[in-house]
């Protein structure tokens, strides 16, 4: 019980997957420019995370060596179809704002990556836990970013008013903003870190 | 079981079976989400018209037609009636020169020819600039900026800087004006519909379907 736990907390911490590996740079920049934007994100990756883990790990002896990445592209392109169709179906209004990053979970190289690097190595478990941990620590990082953009350029968290947006600086919104916000919170991530 | 070796056989086995076994899988999806899908989609439609027309009890969707513009474009125009009478018309209206790219607006007019609301269906334009049109036309509070209201038969509309009657969004004039040249290109085919509005009447759900989707692109 105590390794799964170091599966889940590893995913979350030390190998943080914004933070840490500096994966999936595409979305993390491109999404988060308010909190539940973030964080819808997040949560759709770990969803697909823990679902394609899972599924790889259960069919890891049953794809061959030479054939394994068209193998593990499908398998996650078919979670990725049915968190797009569901969310078109139930929640329009959020699969309209994330738009065209939801169809690129598929080439989000966190989601691959954990799939050579994890799944195919271990057993359904523990590479479920370590979709979660890894999606966990994805949408955390997503979740913070988006927060911080949202506060400093439209003075919102959550859309809820913290100060009047007039004092707001857009560039926060805009796509450096993105930029300087992740930079300065990698930087606070290693030194924290390292304590 | 130890793993499969990487023959030719195996290969060809092993994706053929995981890429049949999804196919099925998402077909069964498929048939789940179809209709919310298609639910939802109406739904926006209808609420967007809702919004933009004077109160009516017919339904606009079903009662849609196309109107052709100046540059030969075509843009679908939904009737309000409340009884008989029509009331007031829904234009499903865009303008391709938005700061980034399309803006897709659904604008209501009364038989007066003012602008009863607007509603904006798409648009890419950046956040907290030009994406603030959503509101901005909308302040009544505020007479140079507002379009509802505006009585479009006085002329068409544009921005103070090219010497119309509306500010501009602040720092963000092309969309402003992209803005106002869908709601004067909607005009346009409110007014020739209006005239001939028995005339041209004609129900084609193969191209209402298209446009719909293409919307859901965005």
């Amino acid at each position: 019980m105590n390794n799964n736990l170091k599966v889940i907390v590893n995913g979350l911490i030390k190998e943080n997957p914004t933070f840490v590996l500096l994966l999936g740079m595409c979305p993390t920049l491109a999404t988060t420019s308010s909190a539940i934007n973030g964080m819808s994100m997040g949560l759709a990756t770990m969803f697909v995370l823990i679902c394609s883990n899972a599924a790889i790990s259960a069919l890891k002896n049953l794809i061959p060596d030479m054939v394994r990445i068209p193998a593990f592209i499908v398998v996650i392109a078919a979670f990725v179809t049915i968190v797009e169709m569901v969310m078109n179906a139930y929640v329009p209004a959020l699969a309209a704002s994330l738009g065209i990053f939801i169809p690129l979970i598929v080439v989000n190289c966190i989601v691959l990556g954990r799939a050579e690097a994890f799944a195919s190595k271990n057993n359904i478990l523990a590479s479920s836990l370590d979709g979660l941990g890894i999606g966990l620590g994805f949408t955390l990082a997503l979740t913070l970013l988006g927060a911080v953009r949202e506060l400093l350029g439209t003075g919102k968290i959550f859309s809820i008013s913290v100060y009047p947006e007039n004092f707001g600086s857009l560039i926060f919104v805009l796509a450096p903003g993105a930029f300087i916000v992740l930079g300065y919170m990698i930087a606070t991530f290693n030194k924290l870190q390292k304590k | 079981m130890a793993k499969l070796k990487s023959t030719f056989k195996n290969m060809f086995l092993s994706l053929f079976i995981i890429s049949l076994v999804v196919a099925v899988l998402l077909a069964q999806v498929n048939k789940m989400t179809a209709k919310p899908i298609a639910a939802a989609k109406a739904l926006k439609l209808e609420n967007a018209i809702k919004e933009v027309v004077p109160e009516f009890d017919n339904n606009p969707v079903e009662e849609a037609y196309k109107m052709p513009t100046a540059n030969g474009d075509s843009l679908l125009v939904y009737p309000a009636k409340k009884g008989d009478e029509v009331v007031g018309f829904a234009v499903n209206t865009n303008s391709n020169n938005g700061f980034s790219g399309n803006i897709q607006i659904m604008v209501g007019f009364d038989m007066e020819d003012k602008v009863v609301n607007y509603s904006v269906l798409s648009h890419a334009e950046t956040p907290g600039l030009g994406s603030k049109m959503n509101d901005w036309f909308r302040d009544t509070t505020k007479p140079n900026q507002v379009v509802i209201g505006r009585n479009l038969s006085e002329g068409n509309l544009s921005v103070s800087k090219d010497g119309g009657q509306i500010d501009a969004i602040t720092a963000s004039t092309i969309t402003s004006r992209a803005f106002l040249e869908a709601i004067n290109k909607a005009y346009a085919v409110y007014k020739a519909s209006d005239a001939d509005s028995s005339a041209t009447k004609q129900n084609n759900t193969d191209e209402k379907q298209e446009e719909e989707g293409g919307e859901n692109n965005e």
